[in-house]
């Protein structure tokens, strides 16, 4: 794309019929290609990008990246390229910073490719795929205990405006490791965020030294929207590649998917195309799966693609077509709270809503521990009772309750204050576990009944649970 | 051979000038990768393609040939332990050839060639057969009996009959009149396989998981929905079924679905053994894949190639299940195929004739007499997820699929957020089958059964009016006698609604254990209010710890339950009217 090498094999046209908004109608075209790369040089001189999306005899719609300001109907000069969008792929990427489209903006070297790919990417064939089931150990209580993380896995965080998702995604990539402690490297996707919060993931990076395993991809807020269409689709091009060629594990971060979206559908609406819910296209689904399912493990290689994508639910309603239709193609989700933000409690994972549909292919007997996963169901339904309950209590007060529900709204803020509540601590798995026990241990013992009775034995213990059951709630 | 060019490309749709003679869903080769399509509209001479594959790279003035035939599926022995993408493309022999990444324009045959079966006659030479008959026998795995059937449209006398070891291309039987039956035959997957009668299904389709068995039972040859948020557990539900529902063929359509998921029914089907037969249940299974970022339009056509297989077995005299995950995504795609065929929309975008298509497909199911002279009955039940969006019931995927089907099964986001599993609504699901299959129930379960079937359901029912009030005075509040209500409701929920799908004893419950379990839990219930009656306050009969026994009940196999759990129905009488003595 960038180094003009198909140069010769670009025809040339000047004959731009209409603008409109982000789609440039070029008439009169022959030997153009569905989906093709196209150079755009304006009257000003100015070079812009965009690809065909629409042929229909000699008419041939090409979608600008980038606004379509200074492009006129006369002297606009459109060159085919004749390929289809490619992104250069080296190992020399890592600790490189890309713009949206995949190009240097460093001021580093130029990057020799040793591989172009096309960016779309093809399906893994579900025959081809392993299975994942090597834990992640994040550090973080929330999600090593009760939502684990696996290799392979595409694992979004659902946020919000003002909620700390990105804290939370950089606290990830700082601890993140598998058994057997190998690195990830990481791929790195910022689609329309702020400078500011993408100066937050440089520095956080610096801080822990990962810099130099990392690929930037950066399309900022004030960058082209249509731009952002292709970002993700680069950057899990070289993710695949650095996986599958060069035998890392990469963790791929993209975010904010919402903003994703928007560019999808501001393009959609140019389109004139019919809309789906909320405006967004009905093609939405497959076109976020498309980015989406480029995770996971091949079989014989040793190299694995874990996404975890960031969005934030516009007004925090995880029923909004984003994350709506998000959820049904991750396996699993992470929900960030408000209310727990408020709190000052961090990360603020609100558990209920979180799953990981993977987990049980990385727990258990020789991966993590034979009892991880009745701790996590057993943590999860007195959790749950307790934040019932204290929408009862705030009704009728908590002289109307019986003893084992006062227990169960004890258990709730000790839940959170202790096991939710981590700050910046990177806790080994055991210590998550410990934790677990410790809170299981408040309850009475007959009423534990997600956990096989060997480990109950084994483990419960309602000294160690004193400190808690002391705590004022 | 039709051959036109392209003339427009948006997305999966292509149009082709041309091509004069094409007939709608005529199978074409589009461009000069020769990507696969299907003819969706003809206008003049121009047909509308929709194209199963990535369009990008088409040019304008490309060929397109029309093959002169509509999707047409391979039927023949080694389906079986298959995996295919949507337009039945062996998977294996892609991946083998190109790669670990889908390639365009691959062709495959469905069936192996170089694979030779054994052929046992049925017949002989001067026998009179009609369509539907079965002229021979292959073993096609350890207990599928693969029947060589006398395809649709075809009779006479038989003029020779061969013996021995035959690839599926070979003619085994040859009629009078130059009638050939090889050992494969090909079906059109849009189009319904004939079947001599559809009867009343009034057998149970046993599923060992309790809510389901228990409270909404179907038939064999019936047809439920699953409809639920994300993370309610469809897929879990899907799964467990095909593992443990009582049939003798299982196909799986993951339609639209994750890439991983396949992956975990792959590495796990094989090492699975068939409580019944013995055998992996791969060995049973056949498997559709079009995950979420395969071909939007081959999503489409998944669903058919899937219910032409099932057909196929059920024309043997199979019971077979269909499980198809999620029927939301074919939805979707019909969705985008007609928005980009600039047809009218309907509600929210969905084509108008989204139910007719949907009535068409569900119909496909059922119990039937197979063709042929033996009066064979054969069985297809149906369970299709849907995906509403933000778990909105009032979608019209979910509405229009419940006017059909005979089951609905609701999935409950509050109650998969409390790690309630499986998350079925006891509330909100229903099925209409009910009165057709109790017969049976009482027959072979208990006579007993429907009375606490019932009895449990209106426990619950009340469990949900008694929570309304606590919600507003608080539990100290109620009565002891509707406090004994909830103490039942919530051992009926958390000792016999969940189930832990992935637990080796619990997994699979026999008829006879649910029976049990559910007799235990009434059991107690009756005397606790026995013992109120007599005065015994509530608080003592409700800290026996026989609770703790009950609440381990799922963990007693089913094999020891009749014992175990019997034994348990006597001491709960036993130890709470001890208590009035006192």
């Amino acid at each position: 794309m960038s180094n003009g090498s198909t140069y010769l094999a670009t025809t040339e046209y000047r004959t731009v019929g209409e603008v409109a908004g982000p789609l440039l109608f070029v008439s009169k075209v022959k030997g153009a290609s569905y989906n093709e790369m196209v150079e755009i040089h304006s009257a000003d001189g100015s070079t812009k990008y965009g690809q065909v999306i629409e042929l229909s005899g000699e008419l041939a719609v090409v979608q600008v990246f980038g606004p379509t300001a200074g492009l006129d109907v006369d002297k606009t000069n459109v060159r085919f390229q004749g390929e289809v969008a490619k992104m250069p792929c080296s190992a020399n990427l890592l600790g490189r910073v890309l713009n949206g489209l995949g190009q240097p903006i460093d001021g580093g070297p130029e990057v020799f490719p040793e591989e172009e790919r096309e960016i779309s990417g093809s399906p893994i064939n579900p025959w081809s795929r392993e299975e994942p089931r090597d834990f992640i150990q994040t550090g973080v209580s929330a999600i090593d205990g009760l939502n684990t993380l696996v290799r392979g896995q595409k694992l979004p965080i659902f946020s919000g405006a003002g909620l700390p998702g990105n804290e939370l995604a950089a606290q990830i990539v700082k601890n993140a490791k598998i058994v057997g402690g190998e690195e990830f490297a990481i791929v790195f996707a910022a689609m329309g965020i702020t400078r500011r919060e993408a100066s937050f993931f440089q520095d956080s990076f610096a801080r822990s030294g990962a810099l130099e395993r990392v690929v930037f991809f950066l399309n900022l807020a004030d960058d082209p929207t249509v731009e952002r269409l292709q970002t993700p689709r680069c950057a899990l091009t070289v993710a695949e590649f650095l996986a599958f060629e060069h035998d890392m594990q990469v963790l791929v971060i993209l975010t904010d998917m919402t903003n994703y979206c928007e560019a999808l559908r501001e393009i959609s609406t140019a389109r004139e195309e019919v809309p789906g819910r909320r405006g967004y296209p009905g093609y939405m689904y497959t076109d976020l799966a498309s980015i989406y399912e480029r995770a996971g493990r091949i079989k014989g290689k040793p190299g694995s693609v874990t996404q975890v994508p960031i969005l934030a639910m516009p007004d925090d309603d995880i029923t909004h077509p984003i994350p709506d239709l998000t959820g049904y193609i991750t396996e699993g989700q992470i929900v960030l709270s408000r209310t727990l933000h408020r709190r000052g409690i961090f990360p603020c994972i609100d558990v209920l809503p979180c799953l990981s549909r993977l987990m049980n292919l990385g727990i258990g007997e020789g991966r993590t521990r034979g009892d991880h996963r009745g701790v996590a169901d057993q943590l999860y339904a007195y959790y749950a009772e307790g934040v019932d309950l204290r929408r009862l209590v705030a009704i009728v007060g908590e002289e109307a309750l019986t003893d084992i529900d006062r227990m169960a709204l004890k258990f709730a803020d000790a839940f959170e204050q202790n096991y939710l509540d981590q700050k910046e601590e990177n806790r080994e798995l055991d210590q998550t576990l410990e934790l677990g026990w410790k809170l299981i241990s408040m309850m009475p013992k007959d009423s534990i009944k997600r956990i096989k009775m060997e480990y109950v034995d084994k483990n419960y213990n309602p000294e160690m649970a004193e400190e808690f059951a002391a705590a004022e709630s | 051979m039709i051959e036109g060019t392209i003339a427009k490309v948006s997305g999966p749709v292509v149009n082709a000038e041309g091509m004069a003679g094409a007939k709608m869903y005529d199978i074409t080769k589009v461009g000069d990768l020769g990507l696969i399509g299907e003819v969706v509209r003809l206008d003049g001479d121009v047909a509308i393609v929709q194209v199963y594959e990535d369009t990008s790279g088409l040019k304008v003035g490309e060929r397109v040939e029309c093959t002169e035939e509509p999707l047409l599926i391979e039927l023949g022995p080694g389906l079986l332990s298959s995996i295919y993408d949507g337009i039945q493309r062996r998977l294996v022999d892609i991946a083998e050839e190109h790669g670990d990444f889908m390639v365009r324009g691959v062709t495959t045959l469905a069936l192996p060639r170089d694979r030779t079966w054994t052929f046992e006659p049925m017949v002989e030479e001067g026998d009179e057969v009609g369509e539907g008959d079965i002229v021979g026998e292959v073993q096609e795995t350890a207990h599928i009996a693969h029947r060589i059937m006398v395809p649709p449209g075809m009779s006479g006398k038989v003029a020779q009959v061969k013996e021995g070891d035959f690839t599926v291309d070979d003619t085994v039987v040859v009629l009078e009149g130059g009638g050939e039956i090889k050992l494969h035959q090909t079906w059109p997957a849009r189009v319904p396989r004939p079947v001599k009668n559809k009867e009343n299904p009034t057998v149970p389709f046993i599923t060992g998981t309790r809510i389901l068995d228990t409270f909404f039972p179907i038939a064999q040859g019936g047809y439920s929905i699953i409809p639920g948020g994300f993370g309610t557990g469809k897929t879990v539900t899907e799964t467990t079924l095909a593992k443990w529902a009582d049939a003798d063929i299982v196909i799986y359509i993951g339609c639209g679905e994750r890439g991983n998921e396949i992956t975990e029914v792959l590495a796990e089907f094989p090492s699975l053994i068939d409580p019944k037969t013995g055998v992996p249940l791969m060995q049973r299974t056949i498997l559709v894949a079009n995950t979420s970022n395969m071909p939007v339009a081959a999503r489409e056509a998944s669903i058919y190639t899937g219910i032409t297989l099932a057909e196929y077995y059920r024309d043997m005299g199979y019971n077979v299940a269909l499980m198809a995950d999620s029927t939301s995504r074919w939805g979707e795609a019909l969705r985008e195929v007609s928005g980009r065929l600039e047809e009218m929309p309907g509600e929210e975008g969905y084509p108008a004739y989204l139910a007719t298509r949907l009535a068409d497909f569900y119909e496909r199911c059922g119990r039937a007499v197979c063709l042929g002279s033996d009066e064979r009955m054969g069985s297809i039940t149906a369970i299709g997820a849907v995906s509403p969006p933000g778990g909105d019931f009032s979608e019209p995927m979910t509405q229009n699929s419940l006017r059909i089907t005979g089951a609905f099964w609701a999935l409950d986001t509050s109650l998969a957020y409390r790690r309630h599993f499986p998350a079925i609504s006891w509330i909100k699901s229903y099925t209409l089958y009910l009165d057709q299959i109790q017969e049976w129930y009482l027959k072979n379960v208990d006579e007993e059964w429907r009375a606490l079937r019932d009895k449990a359901m209106s426990l619950l029912q009340k469990e949900v009016e008694l929570q309304e009030i606590v919600q507003l005075v608080g539990p100290d509040a109620l009565p002891d006698f509707a406090k004994a209500v909830l103490e039942t409701t919530r051992m009926l929920r958390e000792d016999f609604l969940q189930q832990f799908a992935f637990s080796d004893t619990d997994a699979f419950c026999s008829l006879r254990k649910q029976y049990l379990m559910l007799k235990v839990i009434l059991t107690y219930y009756d005397c606790l209010e026995e013992v109120l009656v007599q005065g015994v306050p509530l608080r003592q009969a409700t800290e026996h710890p026989i609770k703790n026994e009950i609440a381990r009940m799922k963990e007693i196999p089913s094999e020891q339950a009749e014992e175990k759990i019997s034994d348990l129905v006597d001491r709960v009488q036993q130890e709470l009217r001890s208590l009035s003595e006192w």
